[in-house]
């Protein structure tokens, strides 16, 4: 009587999908929310960056050569420049541009005797280039203009120079605190909304399809037909998480394709840094996420005499999980020993957070997705023997 | 004839919650709702259980049907144990009261194949069953109505229907007459006795005593969750109506617990 599982599936998702109004709340608005809640917070920040016809790049120099300053000196480049001198005016002016109160754009330092160096030195010695830095803050958006600018000038003047100098090989030029660049942001905001949409997706779902049986006395009918509890279990929390992984689908797949937009296109952060690789991981912690939400919301809904009474004991497990995804922000609570990542629901918001900020752990995403599913497995067995218990399913 | 239902010593005791000790103004903190309970029902006969609210009519069924465990006792369902197979017990009978509901979102027609799915009922066979008890009890004009959108006693009648999708030979009803109009009433006793006729044996709970005229061999009067008597329709009913015997039944008992 296997097969009796699959018709237990068959029912939950024939009673899901032939009702339109779940089918919309449920599949298709957590995407479209996300979809254009991240492309009208995308128009604001491309908005916000000065890219007009008119920008100059406000840039301090150091150590300008002869050469270069003719050059920078055209009128028609989009370049003003202050001439700076010595370590102690370049720390005050690095300082001021990381703390974003600088009236430049760009630091920017050549070599001593940057002409000469040029003219002596061999491409095909295959000793380094002579190298020039320029300084930046990736949390201003007119500073990244600035730097988009000012690094094609000096590509350009590099190619016109047959190759002789180098810009920003190596090190950290990007001057803006950690906290300040966006990827970070959306690495903090993403993995709380996430757990939200995924937790709702759920709470739509789970309650309605266990506690509401259970209210309504739909689940006592089963219970005297030669269905295994085991097999209502297990049909119930997989249907459950198949509908509950297309809502998270839909979160995802608009997530997906608003986040250039939210991106704005390569305006700040180029999209492009998350790859399939980001995406799948994102994907196979997701789905493993959605088991332990599903298995745990089934849970207490069939603790829970009706269905408002699971949706009320299942709300504060969702703020704590919510509570969790705010540990993103706070560096201190980022763990990345994997034994954390054995902590359900705080293993996932870890694991996007660490996506999203680039700093992808194999091992810690191995660790949730296997813990995460042992947790499911569990949860099913508590399920099967809650449907066999007379004091949860038909206590008074 | 053959023993098809063995009821043997039931016990059922429940804890009775804070909640519901205010509600049924009791300190007690359990209840015994089933008294050591014993009864057999004989291959092609009705048996009733007779008593008021509360006697422990419901409970015994739900232990008959596995639903519940009692605490003492078993009950042989055609030879099989509930404690042991309860399964298997399930598969054998077809079981009613009036909690047990349907979906409201589906439709008959829905419903019917699903449980007779779950029982494994051939396809065919599940078909043709349908055919002729939608057309009994005029269901079939409604066969694609959800349940939500139905009269009471069309789902009342649709409940009955689906818990004999497998074509049972032991049939355990709760009150079957309860809450419907006297049209579906007379629909649902009729529909009884053509089982009967049949050759089912069944089991109804009831504190009407009409119904337990019209259709019972045997009857058990069960007050307190204890059997007060148990005995063939005639026997009982020799030199009193049934009404009478057992407020008499009854007197003897409350005398009994008053004397305690
Ligand atoms: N799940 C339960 N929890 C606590 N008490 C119960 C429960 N089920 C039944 N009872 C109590 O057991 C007694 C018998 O109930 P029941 O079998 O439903 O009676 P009947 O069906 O004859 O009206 C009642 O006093 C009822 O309150
Ligand atoms: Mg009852």
């Amino acid at each position: 009587m296997k097969s009796n599982m699959m018709t237990v599936m068959k029912k939950e998702l024939r009673r899901f999908f032939t009702d339109r109004r779940m089918v919309l709340t449920t599949l298709l608005m957590p995407g479209l929310m996300i979809y254009l809640l991240y492309s009208l917070m995308g128009q604001g920040f491309a908005s916000q960056s000065s890219d007009s016809e008119d920008f100059k790049a406000k840039i301090q120099v150091m150590s300008l050569s002869d050469n270069m300053r003719f050059w920078l000196d055209q009128d028609s480049l989009p370049v003003e420049f202050t001439e700076i001198s010595g370590e102690q005016e370049k720390e005050k002016a690095l300082e001021a541009l990381g703390n974003q109160d600088s009236e430049y754009h760009l630091v920017v330092c050549f070599p001593e005797n940057f002409d000469q160096l040029i003219t002596e030195y061999e491409v095909s010695s295959g000793l380094p280039a002579p190298m020039v830095e320029v300084y930046y803050n990736s949390s201003n958006t007119d500073s990244q203009s600035a730097y988009r600018i000012v690094t094609e000038l000096l590509n350009s003047y590099e190619s016109a120079m047959a190759n002789k100098f180098d810009v920003n090989v190596g090190g950290e030029y990007d001057l803006a605190s950690e906290e300040d660049i966006s990827a970070q942001v959306f690495s903090m905001m993403v993995p709380m909304l996430m757990m939200a949409f995924l937790f709702s997706g759920c709470m739509a779902i789970a309650p309605e399809s266990i506690a509401g049986e259970k209210e309504r006395g739909t689940i006592a009918t089963l219970l005297v037909t030669p269905l295994k509890r085991s097999h209502l279990a297990m049909g119930k929390v997989i249907s459950l998480s198949i509908i509950a992984i297309l809502s998270g689908l839909s979160s995802f797949l608009g997530m997906m394709l608003s986040l250039p937009k939210l991106m704005g296109d390569g305006e700040l952060i180029n999209a492009n840094v998350y790859g399939m690789q980001d995406y799948l991981m994102l994907l196979l912690v997701i789905l493993s996420t959605v088991l332990v939400i599903v298995a745990l919301v089934s849970i207490v809904s069939a603790f829970a005499k009706n269905v408002k009474e699971a949706t009320g004991w299942v709300t504060p497990i969702m703020i704590v999980s919510m509570l969790l995804g705010v540990t993103s922000m706070v560096e201190s609570l980022c763990k990345t020993e994997p034994v954390w990542f054995f902590i359900p629901l705080y293993n996932s918001v870890q694991c996007m957070n660490a996506i999203f900020s680039l700093n992808t752990d194999m091992v810690n995403i191995a660790v949730t997705v296997a813990a995460n599913i042992c947790y499911a497995g569990i949860g099913v067995v508590v399920l099967t023997k809650m449907f066999d218990s007379e004091k949860v399913m038909f206590s008074k | 004839m053959k023993e098809l239902l063995q009821v043997r010593d039931l016990k059922k005791t429940f804890k009775i919650s804070a909640k519901q000790q205010k509600i049924q103004k009791t300190k007690e903190k359990v209840k015994v709702a089933v008294n050591h309970l014993t009864f057999t029902a004989y291959q092609g006969e009705v048996f009733g259980l007779l008593g008021s609210n509360g006697a422990g009519k419901t409970t015994t069924l739900r232990m008959m049907a596995s639903l519940i465990t009692p605490d003492e006792g078993d009950v042989l369902v055609d030879g099989t144990s509930v404690a042991k197979d309860p399964a298997k017990v399930r598969s054998k009978i077809g079981f009613l009261t009036s909690e047990l509901k349907l979906e409201e979102f589906f439709t008959p027609n829905y419903l019917f194949d699903f449980f007779a799915e779950l029982h494994g009922v051939e396809k065919g066979t599940a078909e043709k069953r349908k055919q002729k008890l939608f057309d009994k009890f005029q269901i079939s004009e409604f066969a694609e109505v959800k349940v939500a959108n139905l009269s009471t006693g069309m789902k009342q009648k649709v409940s009955l229907v689906i818990s004999i999708v497998h074509d049972p030979d032991i049939i355990i009803f709760d009150e079957p007459t309860n809450g419907l109009d006297v049209l579906t009433a007379k629909v649902v006793t009729d529909f009884l006795l053509e089982l009967k006729a049949q050759g089912k044996t069944i089991v109804v709970s009831t504190h009407i005593f009409s119904l337990i005229e019209k259709i019972c061999d045997r009857v058990g009067i069960i007050i307190d969750g204890s059997m007060a008597v148990c005995d063939t329709l005639e026997n009982l009913t020799k030199d009193k109506s049934l009404e009478e015997k057992f407020f008499d039944i009854y007197a003897e008992r409350a005398g009994e617990s008053y004397e305690k």
